[in-house]
């Protein structure tokens, strides 16, 4: 049983400096065989393994990563969380995670900084408007929060935005969703790692997956940088490299990993209490507890697996970004960087069993994944241990793409792919 | 970022191209005849390769011509640039 965190515990370990804190998750080489082993150690992957013990009882199970935990996408996106998508499957899908986040820092004995301070999307030209507004009713109808602001009161909630009619592509509006806003990416790693962990799952890094084992259509286990791991259920969280995992296995999936990119300003006062995203100039933004404020861009339009975006998309961005906001005009930016995000057709994901018994995949989460993490590893656990998806992830199966049942999220994700 | 060797207009800044995707996808000769199984393999599934992959680019910002590449997509050099309807110039 780990210590809970507390304000007696910090208290407790300020008089021995923070030196003697218990390790928050052990490091284990990989037993022979589990009942269950998820390839990639993110924040989808850790809450996977997390639900699969805490709700079906599967504690024989580990969790591989070929790098650190937490190190991929889920250290590299601009944490915004949201659930106001167009289509019932969706909104079912994302507002389950909305729910599961409220709670998160109490259930997991570990502040996961959940902040819910507002997202509000922009519209900038006459379609904006009639999307957004369709989105919003849409929204409502499935029992989430969300309202269209017209331009003054956009100006109101967020005060630093230039709605000059003058400017290239004039404010005209805009919705707004008061339960979203922002948490701590690594917290949630961590905080599901160590869960996990108290429930007896083998966190294994630095362990790659080099190929799956299989009888005929029935898998048998994992080719590792760690040697054989013998099990019958693989459950695959692996976000850009989804592809490359999958061809271990001789499948193919509908996806193409692109790199997304965000950066970082110097430290500031606080200046912006929301997070304000513009789907058609492409600019969004948030300020982080440090001050940064994170600016995230858009994909580039090729297959690539580097980690490095195109400058001329983080350019536009910025040009939208002090377009938008003057008074950002004079700030510098401090870090820049990519992930690879791995993009459906349809922008929706797949959480989804497939045509191989054993071998499940969560991925195709695109530009928008992090808001799901806690819902994507709760359905994707039951859809593992049950062999059979939620109803909240029916509709997110593979075989959408054959039956042409498609989740068209593209207007949604407000990342342009 | 990177340079491509248009095999039109020569050395250009990737940012004047657009990105096809993946290049040797062949359309259908009878398309009524497909079954809802191929149609998915054609339209959406894609090899995605992290290596040495083929694909179609357009001088968008320039010549407006297709070609296809070869390039490694873990570094994002290219090996080769050929015109549509010639053979790849390597395996």
């Amino acid at each position: 049983m780990k210590k809970k965190y507390s304000i007696f515990s910090l208290i407790k370990n300020a008089f021995s400096y923070h030196e003697n804190w218990e390790k928050a998750w052990k490091d284990p080489m990989p037993k022979k065989e589990y009942d269950a082993v998820i390839v990639g150690g993110g924040g989808h992957g850790l809450a996977t393994a997390y639900y699969l013990a805490k709700k079906h009882n599967m504690k024989n199970i580990a969790v591989v990563e070929k790098g650190w935990i937490g190190g991929g996408n889920t250290g590299r996106n601009t944490t915004i969380i949201r659930s106001n998508y167009l289509w019932d499957a969706s909104a079912g899908l994302y507002d389950h995670a909305l729910k599961i986040w409220e709670g998160l820092s109490q259930e997991l004995n570990y502040n996961v900084m959940f902040s819910q301070r507002g997202v509000m999307n922009l519209a900038h030209n006459l379609q904006d408007v009639r999307d957004l507004k369709r989105r919003t009713h849409a929204n409502r109808l499935n029992g989430i929060d969300a309202v269209y602001l017209n331009t003054e009161e956009v100006k109101k909630f967020c005060p630093i935005i230039n709605t000059s009619p003058d400017i290239r592509y004039p404010v005209l509006g805009g919705t707004l969703q008061r339960r979203a806003g922002t948490a701590r990416h690594d917290a949630v790693a961590w905080g599901y790692a160590r869960g996990a962990d108290e429930m007896g799952v083998d966190i294994i890094q630095n362990c790659e997956v080099k190929g799956i084992k299989r009888n005929s259509d029935v898998v048998e286990g994992l080719e590792t940088t760690k040697g054989f791991i013998k099990t019958k259920k693989i459950g695959v969280v692996a976000a850009g490299h989804s592809s490359v995992i999958a061809n271990m296995a001789g499948l193919k999936l509908p996806l193409e990993s692109k790199p997304l990119q965000a950066l970082v300003s110097e430290p500031v006062k606080p200046i912006i209490d929301t997070v304000v995203m513009s789907n058609a100039v492409h600019a969004y933004v948030s300020q982080s507890d440090k001050g940064e404020l994170v600016i995230g861009a858009g994909t580039d339009d090729y297959v690539s697996y580097s980690q490095k975006g195109s400058h001329d998309i983080v350019e536009g961005t910025l040009n939208a970004i002090l377009e938008l906001y003057p008074i950002f005009s004079r700030m510098r930016m401090l870090r820049q960087w990519g992930g690879i995000v791995d993009i459906c057709p349809d922008a929706s994901p797949i959480i989804s069993k497939t045509s191989i018994k054993g071998l499940y995949f969560n991925c195709g989460w695109g530009t928008g994944g992090f808001k799901a993490t806690p819902g994507s590893g709760d359905l994707f656990a039951h859809t593992i241990a049950n062999d059979e998806p939620h109803k909240l992830n029916a509709a997110f199966n593979i075989n959408r793409f054959v039956s042409g049942d498609l989740v068209d999220e593209h207007g949604a994700a407000a990342v342009a792919h | 970022m990177f340079i491509i060797n248009c095999p039109y207009c020569g050395e250009r800044e990737q940012s004047e191209f657009k990105a096809g995707g993946e290049a040797h996808i062949i359309r259908p000769k009878q398309p009524t005849e497909l079954s809802d199984d191929e149609w998915a393999e054609y339209l959406f599934m894609r090899k995605n390769i992290k290596g040495v992959q083929f694909e179609r680019w357009n001088h968008a910002h320039g010549c407006r011509k297709w070609f296809n590449m070869v390039r490694d997509t873990s570094n994002d050099k290219i090996k080769a640039v050929y015109k549509m309807g010639e053979k790849p110039p390597i395996e």
